[in-house]
């Protein structure tokens, strides 16, 4: 499950470099709508999103982008929650829907805050997945998995997304919690950025999430080197 | 203090909009906060440091020459005479003091002008604590003094590259290293912003100003003033001072924001003036946003008021009809720091000048209350250079 940010380097290639991840094996595409102000994201995420919204890309281009690639992979927009409210959850949710996302993931909605968000999602049939953090006590684990759509995001450290060297020891109890608590699909992103990463996380989850590693390749490369990238990561899973 | 609930909303305003990783340590701060609040051990040895230490209560001043200009009579609150140069260290010593209960070893902090850098470097060196500043380029450069104060104080400065390069960034950067460090670090915000229960944990610790302001002018003129007078940027000062007057609905209460340019150029820091709902580092406040929901620049020659939100709080009571916001432009603000420098020999910040700004520019009753927010002496670069 790739992510790539909307726009960046630019709408075409960003278009490319889905339609390049899908075919060396994603199985659902996390799409980004750039923000002025990511306060999940590290540096690489964070810069991609400065530069699509430096070259003016809108959130109306990156739905149309969306909705141009919906019909090969499933999309899950990954949207903080300004963008989601200005014109009211309904508003944007329906908008969503109209793309053809799957799902929407905002960052910065924690579960108590989520109530109007997760309405409209239920109203449209878009899947409202939640973040599960290291952090998260046991009781939130279960308020959060209860009302989960979709598939649960777990969160594998404490930070923000970005390549790491390793990943942390705790990541097999916190999607063991996780699990523990739903019958949904959980996911793993954050920090997630080589084959032997992606192998692990495989072990105990269903769904491996490679962001800032996916960008950056997108970014250097576009979308040959998304194409590269991605099929290692699918040959590593499929070994 | 109050044993009443936390505030986690301002009729809409307030909330958490946070990254999960960060909501069971604003749980847990809470906790901390209830528990101290009502501890007298905390409030003995918080009130003893800030008489002590920080020097309060500060003065209410009845400005003579700017009582003459204006053609009635001014008081100004002196937080410019608090240890470290503004109302920022009554916030600082507050949380910091609560970081040592809690057994955070780090504190991070962001800054703008530097006030809220230097105050909390300074309870960082008082109480042994490990001091990370967060502060955007553009105000390490236009408030040096301050940057090489929280050096010699120990605190270690980040200068943060991105965006405008100011109070916006210092405080997005601020939050990814707590979201990473949220273990051993506490997060002392500097303004009545961010996610609950910082707004009103700030408010708390800041309403000591408003609180001897308002028994001050009993005191001096056996009266309420007609109207009370602050800056906002993020609006700790401001809020601090107003809720001690909020229940006296005969006292108009304004808030002063930075125009910048002029509102109309859009180069500005008004949210509250002009700005829509919207959410920017963990609440929903005023905001200023474009049609996308993508968060605005602000613009300020004041590093302090240079930010696109504000705090929840304000927003309420802006909405209530209970205060009012208006807004100063940066040439307007640097007349009116000379001028309280010729008539009244002090050298304001250029944040509280906004407020003295809009004072001079508007006659109104017979007895105005100002907070005099902090000093200058940061600011004189800046002002000599134009």
């Amino acid at each position: 499950m790739p992510y790539l940010m909307g726009g960046y380097p630019d709408i075409d290639t960003s278009r490319a470099s889905v339609l390049a991840a899908v075919e060396a094996g994603a199985d659902l595409v996390e799409l980004g709508i750039p923000f002025s102000d990511p306060l999940a994201d590290g540096p690489v995420i964070h810069a991609a999103a400065t530069a699509a919204l430096d070259a003016g890309v809108t959130l109306s281009e990156v739905l149309a982008l969306c909705e141009s690639v919906a019909g090969e992979v499933p999309v899950v927009l990954m949207v903080y929650a300004n963008p989601v409210l200005a014109h009211g959850a309904e508003h944007f949710v329906r908008r969503a829907a109209g793309a053809g996302a799957a799902g929407i993931i905002v960052p910065d909605l924690p579960h108590d805050e989520a109530g109007a968000v997760r309405e409209a999602c239920t109203a449209q049939g878009v899947a409202l997945v939640p973040l599960v953090a290291p952090t998260s006590s046991d009781h939130r684990v279960e308020e959060i998995a209860r009302d989960a759509q979709g598939f649960v995001y777990a969160v594998s450290l404490t930070g923000t997304t970005g390549e790491r060297a390793e990943l942390p020891r705790e990541l097999e109890r916190t999607v063991g919690r996780v699990k523990g608590a739903t019958e949904l699909p959980v996911a793993v992103g954050f920090g997630v950025s080589t084959g032997e990463h992606a192998r692990r996380v495989a072990d105990v989850a269903d769904g491996v999430i490679v962001g800032s590693r996916v960008v950056r390749a997108a970014g250097e490369g576009g979308a040959p080197a998304v194409h590269r990238l991605v099929g290692e990561l699918a040959e590593a899973l499929a070994a | 203090m109050s044993s009443s609930p936390v505030e986690h909303r301002f009729g809409p305003y307030g909330g958490r909009y946070v990254p999960e990783t960060l909501v069971p340590a604003l749980d847990e701060l809470e906790a901390a906060w209830v528990q101290a609040r009502s501890d007298p051990g905390y409030e003995r040895e918080l009130s003893g440091l800030l008489r002590d230490y920080a020097g309060r209560p500060t003065p209410l001043y009845l400005a003579p020459r700017i009582s003459e200009e204006v053609g009635r009579t001014v008081y100004f609150k002196r937080e410019d005479l608090m240890h470290t140069g503004s109302h920022k260290l009554n916030n600082a010593l507050g949380q910091c003091l609560l970081a040592r209960r809690m057994g955070k070893k780090r504190i991070i902090a962001e800054t703008g002008a530097g006030q809220h850098g230097v105050a909390t470097a300074t309870c960082c060196a008082l109480f042994d604590l490990e001091c990370v500043v967060y502060m955007g380029t553009e105000d390490v450069r236009r408030q040096k003094p301050n940057v090489e104060r929280m050096e010699l104080l120990g605190a270690k400065v980040v200068g943060v590259e991105a965006g405008a390069r100011t109070l916006k960034e210092a405080v997005s950067e601020a939050i990814r290293d707590w979201v990473t460090n949220v273990g051993d670090s506490h997060y002392v915000i500097g303004s009545a912003v961010g996610p609950a229960p910082y707004p009103a944990i700030v408010r708390d610790l800041q309403r000591v100003l408003g609180d001897e302001a308002r028994a001050q002018v009993i005191d001096h003129a056996g009266r309420l003033p007609d109207r009370v007078i602050a800056c906002v940027g993020g609006g700790s000062n401001a809020i601090g001072t107003f809720c001690a007057f909020v229940a006296d609905t005969e006292v108009e209460i304004i808030g002063v924001e930075a125009a910048g340019d002029g509102i109309d150029s859009g180069r500005h820091g008004a949210p509250l003036a002009t700005g829509a709902r919207g959410i920017l580092h963990g609440s929903m406040s005023a905001v200023l946003q474009d049609e996308d929901g993508q968060i605005l620049e602000a613009h300020s020659i004041s590093a302090g008021l240079d930010y696109p939100g504000s705090g929840p709080q304000l927003a309420h009571l802006r909405d209530e009809g209970r205060v009012r916001f208006e807004a100063v432009t940066d040439e307007e603000a640097v007349v009116a720091f000379k001028k309280v420098c010729r008539l009244e020999g002090i050298v304001p910040a250029l944040e509280s000048s906004h407020a003295v700004a809009w004072l001079l520019a508007n006659p109104g009753g017979e007895l105005d209350v100002l907070t005099l927010s902090g000093r200058g002496d940061k600011d004189l670069a800046e002002v000599l250079s134009r």
